[in-house]
């Protein structure tokens, strides 16, 4: 890739894991908004993403709209993040049909995204970037792909996966550590 | 905790064996996987390159087909994709996979049977594997390989088992190709 020098230039350094996630609040339409901390309590998949109307069909996010179930079974949310203000992103998540929120982070313009360590000055977008944060708001893993790369789907089931055996053992060490109450008891 | 690392190549998570499509030889020094939609144009615009590509290869390239429908932006993908797989169980996987390709913009109810027709299956068979939903799970399993193979849109190319993430017009592919069967000899 002959232009993987410029992109070391522009890129940003993003938060990774074991960093709390800055929180926000962004319009998700016309007369909406969403906070990060209204979703507490579940992982969530946060997708920046350069710009609406990429020119090919089987794009990052209709790729995870595709995959929105397997997500689902983590109870995990996933959220669209661009520059785009709410009626491009209105009129972008009809024509592809998607199931999930975009978020517009127009004004003031990328200020989520610099938060994540994200934003490309250079173009005025923001990274390809993948986040996805735990029940408690912590980021477990993060991931800036090539620009000119969508990145799949696997990190991100991947982390989910990892958080929620995190989750099991947790519940397994509980229930043991009960057990050993009684035994004590006995 | 991360596999994918930055910079390192996504991998196919599951090899190819014999419940795959698969045409050329077995010992072919390449190995090209695509996961496809029936009803995306570009697979439709990559499927007349991979013709070429094919007959330039010839007995140094194996190409396998794997389903990867976008229900939710094409509503004829999955039928397409069971249809192959219907045709596949008589024996004509190959010639509906192309069939399906050269008439995208045609896809819908009424043709899939009139594809079947064509190529001689019994449409009766055919008509209730499609009713019946008979292949959804073997489409499923495809599907679910290309995710955990970060599949990251359509068509994605796998070259000896790693994804190409080149261009996928005829020069660079078959340079990417040729330089793998290189590699390998």
């Amino acid at each position: 890739m002959s232009d993987s020098n410029d992109r070391k230039e522009t890129a940003a350094s993003p938060l990774q894991a074991g960093t709390q996630a800055p929180d926000f609040t962004l319009p998700a339409g016309p007369d909406e908004k969403l906070s990060l901390s209204d979703l507490r309590g579940r992982p969530v998949i946060l997708v920046f993403y350069p710009a609406d109307w990429s020119p090919v069909c089987g794009d990052e996010l209709a790729l995870y709209n595709e995959i929105l179930p397997e997500f689902e079974r983590f109870n995990a949310q996933l959220l669209g993040v661009s520059v785009d203000g709410v009626w491009c992103h209105r009129a972008y998540h009809k024509d592809r049909n998607l199931h999930f929120p975009l978020l517009a982070d127009f004004e003031p313009k990328g200020e989520v995204a610099r938060r994540y360590g994200v934003y490309r000055e250079s173009d005025g977008t923001t990274e390809r970037a993948l986040f996805v944060i735990d029940a408690d708001g912590k980021i477990a893993w993060s991931y800036v792909s090539p620009i000119d790369v969508n990145p799949g789907a696997d990190g991100i089931l991947n982390a989910l996966e990892g958080l929620s055996n995190k989750e099991d053992s947790y519940v397994n060490e509980r229930a043991g550590s009960k057990g050993q109450t009684q035994s004590t008891g006995r | 905790m991360s596999t994918s690392a930055p910079g390192a190549r996504a991998k196919l998570n599951r090899p190819v064996d014999e419940e795959d499509h698969s045409s050329g030889p077995e010992n072919a020094l390449v190995t090209l996987v695509e996961y496809g939609d029936f009803q995306c144009p570009y697979c439709g615009a990559a499927h007349l390159i991979l013709q070429e590509v094919q007959e330039t290869m010839g007995d140094r390239l194996r190409f396998v087909f794997r389903h990867f429908p976008l229900t939710q932006i094409h509503p004829f993908a999955e039928p397409a994709a069971e249809a192959a797989e219907s045709a596949g169980a008589q024996g004509k996987f190959w010639e509906m996979h192309d069939l399906l390709f050269e008439n995208q913009d045609l896809l819908n109810e009424r043709n899939l049977p009139a594809f079947a027709e064509q190529l001689g299956l019994d449409t009766e068979r055919f008509a209730r594997d499609l009713q019946n939903n008979t292949y959804h799970e073997r489409v499923r399993q495809d599907f679910s390989s290309g995710v955990r193979s970060d599949v990251n849109g359509t068509p994605a190319f796998f070259i000896n088992g790693f994804r190409y993430d080149g261009s996928w017009e005829l020069g660079p592919l078959l340079a990417a190709l040729q330089e793998a069967a290189d590699n390998n000899e």
